[in-house]
C-alpha cells in the first residue's frame, strides 16, 4: 500500500528526534539539580582554607554552642528513643483505627513547617499555652531554657527514629514473638530478647537519621527557646548568629556540619546495606 | 491422667472454628485442606487465637474455659510448639535457642539442661552454630529439642516436614515417629502428607471448613472415607491397609 510507505520518512526523523533530545533532556534536567545541590557545598568548601577554617572555629561563640549541641541532641535522642521505641512496639502491634490515626499524626512534625512547630511548643509549654500554667506552678518556666531546645529537638526529630522503628518491628517474623511466648518469655522478655535484637540495625538507622535532624533544628528552636549563647543557642543558630558578624566563623561551622551530615549520611547507608 | 482435651469455638477471618477431640500419649493427626482451620484450632490450644467458647484441658488442669472465664496466658500453659518453619531465634546460637525456655537458676544449669536436651535428639554437636548454617533436618530437630528442652506437658507441630526437601523427608519423618513415640506425650501434628499419617500411626482428626468431618484410625478412613477430601487423601497411601 502507498499509504505505510510516506508513513515511514516522519517516523524515522520522530526516532531520531528522540535518540537525540531524550538524553540531552534527561542529562540537562538532572545535571540541573545535580548543580544546585552541589555548587553551594563547593562553595562552601572552596572559598576556605584550613587556616580560615581554624580561625573561624576560634571564636568565642563556638565552644559553648558545640558543648550545648552535643549535650542536647544526645537528651533529645535519648528522649525519643527511650519513649519511642516502646511506642514503635505498640503501634507495630496493633491493628486498630485509632493507632493508624495515631500512626499518621505522630508522622506530622516531618512535613510541618519548623515555624509552626515553634508556634506550636510554645502555645503548648509557653507561660500562656495550655501546660505554662501547671507547669509555672512546679517554678517551671520552659520558653527560653535548655529544656525547650531538647524538647523542640524531640519535637521535629522523633518521628524519622519512630517510622524506622515501626516498620521494622512490623518486619519482625510473628512465629519467632509466638515461640518465645510457649517457651515461657513474658512480653518483657520477648521484647529486649528478640525484638529488639533482631531490630537493631533498623533501629540504629533511625536513631542515626534523628540525632542528624536533631543536630540541624532551626526554626523550632529560635521560636520556642531564643537564642542565647551558652543556653539555647545551638550550632545552627551560632551560624545564624554570626553571619551578621562575622561570615568566616558561619562557614567554619557549616564546613563542620556538612562533614558531620556526611559521615552520617554515609553511615545510614553502610548500615542499611548490611 | 497426661491427656490433652481440646473442644473450641470460635471465628478467625470468615472461617469459624468447631473442633473437639482428645489424645492421651499418643501423637494426634490434624488433617485437613488449606484454609480449612487446622492451623487456627492449633493456634487456640496454644492460646495465641482466643476462641469464642469451649474448654481446653491437659492433665487434668484446665487451660481455658468460655464459661468459667478461665483463660490461663500462652507463656504459662506449658506447651512446646515447633511451628512449620521452625522459627529458631536467627541471632542465637543452636544452644542459645534451647537454652532459651529453660527454666533454671544459673546460666551453667540451663546450658547444661539445654546440651542434654540436644543430645536427646543427636545434635550435641551442633551447639555453636547459627540457624543459617544448619540444614532443614538439622533445623527441625533443634526446633524440637528447643520445643522439649522446658520440659513441657504437650506438644504441638505444625506441618513439621513440609518444609524440607523431599529428599529428607522420609529420614526426618522416621526419626520424628521413633521420637514422638519415645516421648509419650500428648502431641498434637498438623500435617496433609499421608506418609506422616502411615509414619506415625496416630488418631486422625480430619478437619474441612472449620469443622471435624471424620475420626478414627488411617485404617478406619480408607475403609470408609466420609469425605471427598478423605478418599483423595488415603488413596495416597503407600501401603493399602491390610
Amino acid at each position: 500500500m502507498p499509504g505505510q510507505v510516506t508513513d515511514t520518512q516522519p517516523r524515522v526523523w520522530r526516532e531520531r528526534l528522540i535518540a537525540i533530545a531524550w538524553p540531552a533532556a534527561v542529562g540537562g534536567l538532572s545535571g540541573a539539580l545535580l548543580l544546585l545541590v552541589l555548587l553551594p557545598i563547593a562553595g562552601l568548601l572552596f572559598t576556605s582554607s584550613p587556616g580560615r577554617l581554624l580561625r573561624g572555629l576560634a571564636d568565642p561563640l563556638v565552644a559553648p554552642a558545640i558543648r550545648l549541641t552535643i549535650v542536647t541532641t544526645i537528651a533529645s535522642l535519648g528522649l525519643i528513643v527511650l519513649c519511642g521505641t516502646p511506642l514503635a512496639w505498640v503501634i507495630a502491634r496493633r491493628r486498630t483505627r485509632l493507632w493508624r490515626v495515631l500512626e499518621t499524626v505522630i508522622q506530622l512534625p516531618v512535613v510541618l513547617p519548623p515555624a509552626v512547630a515553634g508556634v506550636a511548643l510554645l502555645l503548648a509549654f509557653g507561660r500562656r499555652g495550655l501546660l505554662g500554667p501547671s507547669l509555672a506552678v512546679f517554678g517551671v518556666g520552659l520558653p527560653f531554657s535548655t529544656a525547650a531546645v531538647v524538647l523542640a529537638q524531640s519535637f521535629v526529630a522523633a518521628p524519622f527514629y519512630v517510622q524506622a522503628a515501626v516498620a521494622a518491628f512490623r518486619q519482625l517474623d510473628a512465629d519467632l514473638v509466638l515461640v518465645a511466648r510457649t517457651l515461657g518469655a513474658s512480653w518483657p522478655r520477648v521484647f529486649f530478647t528478640v525484638a529488639v535484637p533482631l531490630s537493631w540495625p533498623a533501629l540504629a538507622g533511625g536513631a542515626t537519621l534523628s540525632w542528624a535532624r536533631a543536630l540541624g533544628e532551626f526554626g523550632a528552636t529560635l521560636m520556642f527557646a531564643g537564642n542565647l549563647t551558652g543556653r539555647t543557642q545551638t550550632l545552627p543558630l551560632t551560624i545564624y548568629t554570626a553571619l551578621e558578624s562575622d561570615l568566616q566563623t558561619a562557614q567554619s561551622l557549616s564546613i563542620v556540619l556538612v562533614a558531620v551530615a556526611f559521615a552520617l549520611l554515609v553511615a545510614i547507608r553502610a548500615g542499611a546495606r548490611r | 491422667m497426661n491427656a490433652l482435651k481440646v473442644d473450641v469455638r470460635g471465628t478467625t477471618g470468615a472461617l469459624s472454628i468447631d473442633v473437639s477431640f482428645s489424645t492421651g500419649a499418643a501423637p494426634l493427626l490434624l488433617v485437613g485442606p488449606n484454609g480449612s482451620g487446622k492451623t487456627s484450632a492449633l493456634m487456640m490450644i496454644l492460646g495465641a487465637l482466643a476462641p469464642d467458647r469451649g474448654r481446653v484441658s491437659l492433665d487434668g488442669t484446665t487451660l481455658y474455659d468460655g464459661d468459667a472465664h478461665v483463660d490461663v496466658p500462652l507463656e504459662r500453659r506449658r506447651i512446646g510448639f515447633v511451628p512449620q518453619r521452625y522459627a529458631l531465634f536467627p541471632h542465637l546460637d543452636v544452644l542459645g535457642n534451647v537454652a532459651y525456655g529453660v527454666p533454671a537458676p544459673s546460666r551453667a544449669e540451663r546450658d547444661h539442661l539445654a546440651r542434654a536436651a540436644l543430645a536427646e535428639l543427636d545434635v550435641a554437636a551442633l551447639a555453636a552454630r547459627r540457624p543459617a548454617q544448619l540444614s532443614g533436618g538439622e533445623m527441625q530437630r533443634v526446633a524440637l529439642a528447643r520445643a522439649l528442652a522446658g520440659r513441657p506437658r504437650a506438644l504441638l507441630m505444625d506441618e513439621p516436614l513440609a518444609a524440607l526437601d523431599v529428599s529428607v523427608r522420609r529420614d526426618v519423618r522416621r526419626f520424628l515417629a521413633d521420637r514422638l513415640r519415645a516421648l509419650a506425650m500428648p502431641t498434637v501434628l498438623v500435617t496433609h502428607d499421608v506418609a506422616d499419617a502411615e509414619a506415625l500411626d496416630g488418631d486422625i482428626v480430619v478437619i474441612e471448613a472449620g469443622a471435624v468431618v471424620q475420626r478414627g484410625r488411617l485404617a478406619d478412613l480408607a475403609a470408609q472415607p466420609q469425605t471427598e477430601f478423605v478418599r483423595q487423601f488415603v488413596v495416597a497411601r503407600t501401603r493399602p491397609s491390610p
